[in-house]
């Protein structure tokens, strides 16, 4: 635990001199995410601690480079929780790293997401100025939301250098389920209990069967489970597999895709297998399809397709932009980073 | 372009009877909710097309005009304030709900939608827009994504920004930009995020998906009552602590009680120091569970007495009277000014002392009302416009206790916005160079700085001009504070 501020301050401003630009590292539990590139690392491994956690206050402060694996122990000890249930993939996983990524688990329909919950941050920006939004507290509108700005931006705005989330308490209780259904039903089924007022906090389908979770107080979700009905294993180790991606799934050598789409899209007949997550609205598919052919698919179906694991190295692995939403992220990166030294083409190639 | 040349160019692309320009007609334009503000401007349109929008921002654009953009005009900052040298235009005319879609539990609304239509329109469909401003009645979904309106349920629903999945908007170049979808994330920047709160400086909103959910099976509050506002705060805490996030955890101080009690009588004890109003929702044997869980958490903090609510008729009179303060309030006072400080909840009691000695260090009344559970304050400070210099003292209460909110961590404004009324405080919040970078974003999306001038964000000349007065002899203000 350690405050690597003025030194990572220093580094940037030196990059800014010699015009070198840098690639932004802590735990790389994610890093299959990132494109390779020939920037200079500049890891923040070290720039660790919790800074604030008052669990009253449902609010925890800590440096990027603190690992959640010790975040979630501290908030364990309170019974309290990260409420989007991030994905680790690797012990190493940070907290920068998973606001950078702003990866949520399969809780996040319910709860919601990584960018749902930060409430406020400090960063380094591309001028090497050390600048701090939001704050700790639940409400706050001064300013333009720069906090949630930095959710999924792959460190390309700036190095984030300390982040307040806000936390909740954990679930008392939870229940698992499964029913079995072929896909179009059970994506009808999943529709159904979304649309109703159930404990939920996760709802997937993989091989035939629909896996519920409840989460909430023991009477809360005893009385779903009765109304939901179905098999109701002691124990349903799917969901830390799903959220770790460790499940049989997830093996293989094909390309790995992720397609965000709205959750009531129909069953889509596609070459490889998937896996629907988020109660419709996530579908993870192993497949050789080429990019371009799920960009198109996915843009017809009002959603958005990411290459996550594997796949070609040099192509963008973020579904392409229009014209004007990409001149818009340009002119933002540009009011960060004007020199382009920030995690350059991370993101989307060209800036 | 001179303001004859102006409204002959808005004529051409509007009807005559949607531009106006006499002072009578404009009138009901100069102010919006914080009225103490207010001031005609040049010209005031009110389109009813999504192109003749974009041929106004266009038009003001190429001729560097000033253009505020305006909802129902319920906002308590003032960032619908027109600037008089510019057009106003007002989105009231853009109220249809464009599209309701159960399945993707979404609803896809024009800008001068009311907040409270959106949950009507759904009912018979089992869902609701959670956000629940006060104003809900009047307030439209326009001004909510630019102000990001919270509400009595933020503590568990959160804010708007949680709760919209797409927004339509039209930047200064008069282009239309989609922002998110019926999805759960977008690629790329989080302009969703960006867009929500940023006070009309960024881009005319036309269009907003908002999220819907199930209505809960039942809802139940519980009316605790306390001798001391110490303890009532103390209580929030414990609520919290005992890992009950209730829908709603709201106080009111005596002042704001009787104010009430006397206006709607929803039957609040009078002889109270503060109560707290709890609701608990969810399923049915959920809700009994939490409030057989908080009414033991309560017991434990020492209040006069408690009720749970035993019909809903009487839960909802429990919140009238909660809903109705500030108009309660408005009537045993002339006039009264609302701050909307927010800060870390443990602060409560010390903050809500030091409220108390500022008022009575300048003769002022000041009622409290406000959302415990964020720890977001409204102090209603009670003066009078006819008494000369009264508006002033109570704007300088109104600036020290937003002082005391910043000094203890927290920020000048939870819901409400900065607009016009909290720019100087912008220059305690921030630094100059964080104030750079806004106006860096600023200049991405608008460069000419034709959306909203002189809002939400300050120029750092102005603050340099301000520091001054701030720092007394290099000591910041109230030193007695910790501080983080």
């Amino acid at each position: 635990m350690s405050d690597r501020t003025e030194e990572l301050q220093g580094r940037i401003k030196q990059a800014m001199a010699s015009d070198s630009p840098l690639q932004i590292q802590a735990g790389g539990s994610k890093s299959f995410l990132c494109r390779q590139t020939t920037a200079q690392p500049l890891s923040v491994k070290g720039h660790s601690g919790i800074i604030n956690y008052d669990p009253t206050e449902l609010v925890l402060t800590a440096r990027a480079g603190t690992s959640l694996k010790e975040i979630e122990q501290t908030l364990a000890a309170s019974q309290q929780i990260l409420p989007f249930e991030p994905p680790f993939f690797d012990d190493g996983a940070t907290l920068g790293g998973a606001i950078a990524t702003g990866l949520s688990g399969p809780i996040r329909p319910f709860t919601g997401s990584a960018r749902d919950y930060v409430l406020g941050c400090q960063i380094i920006n591309g001028k090497g100025e050390i600048l701090k939004f939001g704050g700790q507290v639940m409400k706050n509108v001064a300013g333009y939301d720069v906090s949630r700005l930095m959710v999924g931006a792959m460190g390309t705005l700036g190095l984030l250098l300390e982040i307040s989330i806000k936390v909740l308490p954990a679930f008392p209780n939870q229940l698992y389920l499964q029913q079995s259904h072929p896909p179009q039903e059970a994506l009808r089924f999943m529709r159904r209990l979304s649309s109703q007022n159930l404990p939920l906090s996760g709802l997937a389908y993989e091989g035939d069967k629909v896996h519920i979770r409840l989460a909430g107080s023991g009477s809360a979700v005893k009385a779903a489970a009765a109304k939901i009905g179905g098999e109701q294993p002691a124990d349903d180790p799917f969901w830390h597999e799903l959220k770790e991606q460790t499940h049989a799934f997830f093996d293989g050598e094909l390309a790995l895709w992720r397609l965000s789409l709205p959750a009531a899209t129909a069953y889509l007949n596609l070459p490889g297998k998937q896996l629907i997550d988020w109660g419709g609205a996530l579908r993870w598919l192993k497949s050789d399809e080429p990019s371009r052919n799920l960009f198109q698919l996915a843009a017809g179906c009002a959603g958005h397709a990411r290459l996550f694991r594997g796949g070609e190295a040099d192509l963008d692995r973020i579904q392409p932009q229009l014209p004007a939403m990409r001149a818009i992220h340009q002119k933002i990166k540009h009011s960060f980073d004007p020199h382009g030294i920030l995690n350059p083409g991370q993101l989307y190639s060209g800036f | 372009m001179d303001k004859k040349a102006l409204i002959a160019a808005l004529r051409e692309i509007l009807p005559a009877s949607q531009v106006l320009d006499s002072t009578e007609a404009q009138r009901p334009f100069e102010c919006d909710g914080l009225s103490a503000y207010h001031r005609l401007p040049l010209v005031t349109v009110l389109p009813e097309q999504q192109e003749q929008v974009q041929a106004i921002v266009r038009l003001c654009h190429q001729n560097r005009i000033p253009l505020v953009a305006r909802g129902a005009g319920t906002g308590l900052s003032g960032g619908a304030l027109p600037d008089e040298n510019g057009v106003l235009l007002s989105l009231a005319k853009f109220n249809r709900i464009v599209d309701i879609d159960p399945d993707n539990l979404c609803a896809t609304v024009e800008p001068g939608v009311r907040n409270l239509a959106i949950s009507e329109a759904v009912a018979d469909k089992g869902l609701y827009y959670a956000p629940d401003p006060s104003s809900q009645i009047a307030c439209s979904i326009g001004g909510n994504v630019a102000e990001n309106a919270g509400g009595v349920h933020c503590l568990k629903y959160g804010l708007t920004v949680h709760n919209i999945m797409a927004l339509k908007v039209i930047t200064t170049d008069g282009e239309l930009l989609t922002i998110g979808g019926k999805t759960y994330d977008s690629p790329g920047y989080d302009l969703l995020a960006l867009m929500t709160g940023s006070e009309g400086l960024l881009g005319i909103i036309m269009e907003v998906t908002v999220k819907l959910l199930p209505q809960p099976e039942r809802k139940q509050v519980i009316l605790a009552a306390f001798d001391d506002i110490g303890k009532a705060a103390t209580a929030v805490g414990d609520i919290i602590a005992a890992g009950i996030i209730p829908a709603g955890l709201e106080m009111m101080d005596r002042l704001a009680i009787q104010a009430a009690e006397d206006f709607c009588h929803p039957g609040y004890p009078l002889d109270a120091e503060a109560i707290l109003l709890c609701e608990i929702d969810g399923n049915n044997e959920e809700v009994s569970e939490r409030i057989m869980q908080l009414r033991q958490v309560l017991d434990r903090t020492g209040p006069m007495h408690f009720a749970t609510a035993e019909t809903e008729a009487q839960r909802q009179q429990f919140w009238a009277g909660r809903k109705a303060a500030f108009p309660a309030v408005g009537r045993i006072s002339p006039d009264y000014y609302c701050m909307d400080g927010t800060i870390p909840r443990r602060h409560l009691p010390q903050i809500l002392k030091r409220i108390a000695e500022l008022a009575a260090g300048c003769g002022l009344n000041v009622a409290n009302v406000f959302h415990a559970g964020d720890g977001n304050l409204h102090p209603l400070i009670l003066y009078d416009a006819n008494q000369p210099g009264e508006l002033e003292q109570a704007e300088q209460l109104g600036a020290e206790i937003l002082e005391l909110c910043i000094a203890v961590g927290g920020t000048i404004t939870g819901e409400h916005g900065v607009g016009i009324e909290k720019i100087d405080q912008m220059c305690s919040q921030f630094a100059a160079a964080e104030l750079s970078q806004f106006h860096a974003l600023k200049n991405a999306f608008d460069p000419a700085g034709i959306l909203n001038p002189g809002k939400a964000v300050p120029s750092l000349h102005r603050c340099a001009e301000l520091g001054a007065m701030h720092v007394h002899h290099g000591q910041l203000p109230h030193p007695e504070l910790e501080r983080f």
